[in-house]
């Protein structure tokens, strides 16, 4: 059976092809303006892959913002859902999942099946989210890889107090004015968002193990910052991209309905 | 309907061009979020009927029955005793706060940081477009949060016929002095305005009249008890909306009608959703035409709302006025106890309320709750925290939502919605 899950997010779009609840391919890209755009090029680009098209597929589940505006998806499952869902099977170990995508982040409980039984989100603003990280770099005149990275270079960071995007960018300028070392910047920016994430994290509370899932996961010095703050360990998933998380978890469940579907 | 009304509105002193367009905002509202549900009571056409002509007929009426003497009155609250106002053959409607209006205009009177039900009051009227605040003979403000409380100052000076009440804080023996002397006087400021004394006979009159509007909504609300539930949260809220401001008797007459039209679909399992949808209880902010925001997000989410513990809802309706008092004291103290049991969050300490969402969630089988806290309501939003503690500590899943009128967050509170009614699954 083969079966796909397509997250379309505020920054990037995902697409997971699983075939017997194993990944086949995946792709990740930029969003384009419009979300069915981005779902349409992203899925064909992972299908292609495999030398599949869209006719191959036996379900579909979307998820992330775009997801009722994608036109080959069966169905959608809200990307809280997925991202548990997708963490618990890379590994099965994880209860608490620290989510942070481009405009949001998301603390997850799961159960032992993988399946969500509460959570806590910040959608009021970008403070803490991709978004905040993107700007930073940019402000820093360094690309988002090297973010992580670069902190780890640092002795001493240097406090970010606000939490707001663009008052912190203004901030970020005058420090650079102010002749600060940019890796002692890094490290300040990586501290302060993983301090935001813990305070998040302590109102769930933190079930052992905890993995992060999003594009943020991917910056070492975030998650380094969230072992420090949160005295707990964040698990590996077990080699599978943290950025494909929220679309293998639709997957998963594109899986679970296809069976249903079959056993009618 | 425009052309029809047109001079009505004129007439009242309404900006023709903007409240074209809120017009215009409000039906296609409507089209979207009401037409395009699937298997309504067919008695919900007459509530169509009454959104359709909301600003129209309605408003005709009201003004042909001033000119045979039958005074309007204002209000923004359920603590505006309705049976005072029919004993005097007065007829009492709830002012337009559910959307935002002129708000470049309302923000030059009041903070940014106030809530959105109360900037709505504003915009409408320093938009020119409520007719029912332009019909008014009398606009009764109550002391109610600090918010209203401080912007009826403001209010007074944009109209001329504000009238505030006082209102208790705590539920002791003085806080019911206060509610009875404050009904007294407002009894007195209607008798005045009317040119009616209320006497015994129709004060009795007037109890039964609203009694009845209230038996009405209680017979609906038992019905959506029922799995499948057979008949949609939003519907269920529109007639909790139109409570306010439809003629009280044609309004108990059409509510019975659905009652009797679900009841015969109860016996056939024909709901609204499917069997099995997740139930959603509402609880918190009241939520005046067109706020259907939340009731729309959640109901196209996958889940049911069963129930509104809301002042547009069961808060607001669910006690009778005991009407076997011999005299017109009696009578006035009965108005008075049945207000005093309203446990609105400008009550404290306020357990009733929480008592009130158990009982709600086990009444009507609830999955779970939402908590809706409007932004900047201070009362609700304070008491949303202790309340999703404790409903958390009863096992019971609950989900805080704190938004505005804008619907800028919308797909934010999809999310978050939609997650939530996945965890109840």
């Amino acid at each position: 059976m083969i079966v796909a899950g397509c997250d379309v997010g505020s920054l990037s779009g995902e697409a997971v092809i699983l075939k017997d609840n194993s990944i086949l391919t995946y792709e990740i890209m930029r969003v384009r303006p419009r979300p069915e755009q981005t779902a349409q090029d992203v899925m064909i680009k992972a299908l292609s892959k495999a030398d599949l098209t869209l006719a191959d597929l036996d379900y579909c589940v979307s998820t992330g913002y775009g997801r009722e505006k994608i036109p080959f998806a069966h169905s959608s499952i809200s990307e809280i859902s997925c991202h548990g869902r997708g963490a618990h099977w890379a590994n099965t170990e994880v209860r608490t999942v620290i989510d942070i995508g481009g405009q949001d982040c998301k603390v997850i409980r799961v159960d032992k099946r993988g399946y969500m039984v509460d959570f806590a989100m910040n959608d009021k603003c970008a403070a803490g989210t991709g978004r905040f990280l993107e700007g930073m770099a940019k402000a820093l005149g360094v690309s988002l890889s090297e973010m992580g990275p670069l902190s780890f270079e640092s002795s001493s960071p240097i406090g970010i107090t606000k939490t707001c995007s663009v008052l912190a960018q203004y901030d970020v300028v005058c420090m650079i004015n102010d002749g600060m070392e940019v890796a002692d910047i890094a490290a300040g920016i990586n501290k302060a968002m993983a301090e935001r994430i813990s305070k998040m994290t302590k109102k769930v509370g933190v079930r052992k193990e905890v993995a992060m899932t999003g594009g943020v996961a991917k910056n070492s010095g975030v998650v380094h910052g969230l072992k420090k703050v949160l005295d707990v360990d964040i698990v590996d998933l077990n080699g599978v991209d943290p950025q494909i998380v929220g679309a293998l978890g639709a997957a998963l469940f594109a899986q679970e309905r296809a069976e249903r579907e079959l056993r009618k | 309907m425009s052309e029809t009304y047109e001079q009505m509105w004129s007439e009242l002193g309404l900006d023709l061009e903007a409240h074209d367009a809120l017009l215009q905002v409000l039906g296609k509202g409507y089209q979207d979020i009401y037409m395009s549900q699937s298997g309504r009571a067919a008695g919900m056409e007459y509530f169509n009927f009454v959104m359709s002509e909301v600003h129209g007929l309605r408003v005709k009426e009201l003004l042909d029955g001033k000119k045979e003497g039958r005074k309007v009155i204002g209000s923004f609250c359920v603590f505006v005793p309705e049976e005072i106002v029919r004993a005097a053959d007065a007829v009492l409607v709830g002012l337009c706060t559910g959307a935002d209006f002129a708000m470049e205009e309302v923000e030059k009177l009041l903070p940014r940081n106030t809530c959105s039900l109360i900037k709505s009051a504003f915009g409408f009227k320093l938009g020119k477009v409520c007719p029912y605040m332009e019909s008014a003979d009398l606009i009764v403000g109550e002391n109610t949060c600090d918010g209203k409380k401080k912007a009826y100052e403001t209010l007074d000076k944009l109209v001329p016929n504000l009238y505030v009440m006082d209102l208790p804080q705590t539920k002791s023996p003085e806080g019911r002095a206060l509610l009875k002397a404050e009904y007294e006087r407002f009894k007195k400021a209607v008798e005045k305005l009317t040119g009616v004394e209320i006497d015994g006979a129709r004060l009795k009159r007037g109890i039964e009249i609203v009694n009845n509007k209230r038996k009405a909504v209680h017979r609906l609300a038992q019905l959506r008890k029922a799995d499948p539930v057979p008949i949609s949260g939003l519907d269920a809220l529109l007639v909790n909306q139109v409570y306010f401001y439809d003629d009280p008797i044609r309004f108990t007459d059409s509510v019975n009608k659905i009652c009797d039209e679900l009841e015969e679909r109860a016996a056939t399992v024909n709901g609204a959703f499917p069997e099995n949808t997740p139930r959603i209880l509402l609880s918190g902010c009241p939520m005046a035409v067109p706020n259907w925001k939340l009731p729309w997000i959640v109901e196209t989410s996958g889940a049911a709302i069963v129930g509104e513990e809301s002042c547009v809802g069961e808060r607001g309706t669910r006690n009778l006025t005991d009407a076997s008092a011999a005299t017109v004291d009696g009578l006035m103290d009965a108005i008075v106890d049945r207000h005093f049991l309203v446990d609105c969050a400008i009550f404290t300490p306020n357990p009733d309320r929480l008592n009130h969402v158990k009982e709600m969630k086990d009444a009507y089988g609830a999955d779970g709750v939402i908590h809706y806290g409007l932004q900047f309501c201070q009362p609700y939003q304070m008491e949303s925290i202790p309340v999703e503690a404790d409903l958390e500590n009863h096992g019971i899943p609950t989900l805080r939502i704190d938004t505005d009128y804008g619907m800028e967050d919308v797909e934010q509170l999809k999310t978050r919605v939609e997650a939530f009614i996945e965890t109840l699954r």
